[in-house]
């Protein structure tokens, strides 16, 4: 019987062949904890008695949620990161690095085929490059510091099959909202999501990453796709050792299988409070905003300030719009600098913020007031998720934000596209 | 083992930033402290309103969204011994189980608000001693079982060093 990415990856950790609904214990190639999930982390580490880590090389820490700190007590545990990264010899992104999931893609850490695990729900992003990528909680990151092991259920995988082409003004974000309401919030709970396609096919690898981002949003375990030539070609700069493609076999079994025709999507939006409450941006109706937010694990790539930037170019921002645009990483943001795309988003009257999450997670930079609505290319809108639970989000594509911050409501971006 | 305690119910997809916002879990590891806001964005009154030992019931998918171990930790902190819910989002049915907290996976569609609840944990029952209701919980794989039975990771950890074989 042929097996599903999945599949393939857990029987080669595990060196048994493993179907859907196994249980194993398997061994990890990274471990990834981020600052609101690591000091945590490091308590468990004491507490289990953690005498030392399993491997120094096969552990990042990423100081991204809550950076630069804003409170002396978010500071302190700042330090304790720092300062268990410096007494076991790991791997350390401070402040200002940028976000742990675009850094453990774009800095080589990853590489199709590898098992990783993450202290962060969106840990499933690097499923775009053929990894099986998961989050999991500060004592599992804990337990895995010191076992490099985890014991994981196989999931059974849905089949998710991206057919057509996408239309102009339409990406992958609005692809990966549509998926979400056909889906439902829950609907792949306990599941990985296999994306394939003409539609993926055809995507950058950067636009492919905000598919399996969102795969947790539909309460999957991971979102994987199988890498091609073009992931060899993205990786070979950042990676020193050889990229192994990996492919579902061709009698794989499927729980289920998901078909999307894109050549009909048009732009859509999220409404609040739930990702899987997605409408034609054509039925949005009257929605003034007063803060539009570029950025976040999901849409804080250069592909997305390139977009952005191409739609803000000679035009002004709203006046009664905040826009914020915080860069994924430090190499985006120099890419921003170095293209103009940062003079064109600060010259129509936007602000940038330090390369990381930003106002994502409501922790400083960019809580909204008490009734306003906000146009974000993050992936969650949960009631108070940007620190105010007074605050209504939207989530939209780059270019749907853009135009939005430009027209001070929602507005759709295929009248503005060049 | 048995528990007995009080029902306090919500709806669907109860996400872990209602559980607990994300903007106090970035600055304290003190659950005590975390524990005092537990669902204040859908009840500011919920934290006083909890006896300990008191049940958290609720819809489909309770846990989604962030991985954040302080969602289950600050339950328990704040007197809630175990959460019922029709399904649960994977990472927190995970953390929950690690961290000590029980869940229980059935139907919970009669249960209401105030009820006296009993879970018999070795015939996987949940009485509802209110309308007299009998529901059977979905069971756990093993390894669960012996992470709770340790009273979570931590303590499972400190004792065998790593995973043992499932």
């Amino acid at each position: 019987m042929g097996k599903t990415i999945s599949e393939k990856i857990f029987s080669e950790k595990t060196g048994r062949s493993v179907t859907a609904g196994d249980l194993v214990i398997a061994d990890i190639d990274m471990a990834m904890g981020q600052d609101g999930t690591t000091p945590l982390a490091i308590r468990s580490f004491q507490e289990m008695n953690g005498q030392g880590v399993f491997d120094p090389k096969k552990i990042a820490l990423v100081i991204d949620h809550n950076a630069p700190s804003p409170l002396e007590a978010v500071s302190e545990l700042h330090d304790q990161i720092r300062h268990f990264a410096d007494k076991y010899g790991l791997r350390i992104f401070d402040a200002g690095c940028g976000i742990c999931h675009e850094l453990m893609v774009s800095e080589g850490l990853v590489v199709p085929g590898d098992l990783v695990i993450g202290a962060d729900s969106h840990t499933c992003t690097y499923g775009a490059l053929g990894a099986f990528s998961t989050g999991v909680g500060s004592s599992e990151l804990a337990a895995v510091m010191i076992a490099g092991k985890l014991w994981f259920k196989v999931p059974e995988s849905i089949r998710v099959i991206l057919e057509g082409r996408l239309p102009k003004g339409v990406y992958s974000k609005d692809v990966a909202l549509a998926l979400a309401a056909e889906i439902g919030a829950d609907g792949a709970n306990y599941q990985a999501l296999e994306y394939s396609g003409p539609v993926v096919d055809a995507l950058s690898v950067e636009e492919r990453l905000t598919l399996t981002n969102m795969a947790v949003e539909m309460g999957a375990k991971a979102g994987l796709m199988a890498p091609d030539e073009k992931t060899r070609q993205w990786l070979s700069s950042r990676i020193n050792k050889p990229c192994r493609l990996i492919a579902p076999d061709p009698d794989a079994v499927y729980a289920r299988e998901v078909r999307l025709d894109c050549s009909r999507l048009t732009p859509r939006v999220a409404l609040p409070h739930q990702v899987d409450t997605v409408v034609p941006i054509e039925e949005v109706g009257e929605v003034p905003i007063r803060q539009a937010f570029l950025g976040t694990c999901t849409n804080g790539r250069t592909v997305d300030f390139q977009v952005a930037a191409s739609i803000l170019y000679g035009r002004s921002v709203h006046p009664s719009v905040r826009l914020i645009a915080a860069p994924a990483s430090r190499a985006v943001f120099l890419e921003a600098v170095r293209k103009g795309w940062a003079e064109t988003i600060v010259q129509a009257g936007g602000m940038l913020v330090t390369p990381g999450c930003g106002p994502c997670v409501g922790t400083h930079q960019g809580v909204p007031g008490d009734g306003w609505n906000v146009i974000s290319t993050a992936n969650r809108n949960f009631k108070g998720r940007m620190g105010n639970n007074k605050a209504f989000i939207y989530l939209a594509s780059p270019a749907t934000v853009a135009v939005s911050a430009i027209t001070g409501r929602i507005t759709d971006p295929r009248g503005f596209l060049a | 083992m048995e528990l007995r305690g009080k029902a306090h119910t919500f709806g669907d997809d109860i996400n872990t930033d209602y559980i607990i916002s994300g903007k106090y879990k970035f600055r304290t590891l003190d659950m005590n402290e975390l524990g005092k806001h537990v669902m204040e964005d859908l009840d500011p009154d919920f934290s006083s309103k909890v006896r300990p030992g008191d049940f958290l019931v609720a819809g489909k998918n309770f846990g989604c969204g962030s991985s954040r171990e302080q969602a289950p930790r600050a339950l328990l902190a704040s007197g809630i011994r175990a959460v019922l819910a029709r399904s649960f989002a994977r990472i927190f049915f995970r953390n929950a189980i690690n961290c000590g907290l029980a869940v229980i996976e059935c139907d919970t569609s009669r249960i209401e608000s105030g009820d006296e609840l009993v879970i018999d944990f070795s015939s996987g029952e949940v009485s509802d001693l209110s309308n007299g209701e009998i529901v059977v919980a979905r069971p756990l794989p093993t390894i669960m079982i012996r992470i709770l039975e340790e009273g979570g990771l931590i303590p499972y950890f400190k004792k065998y060093g790593t995973f043992q074989e499932v």
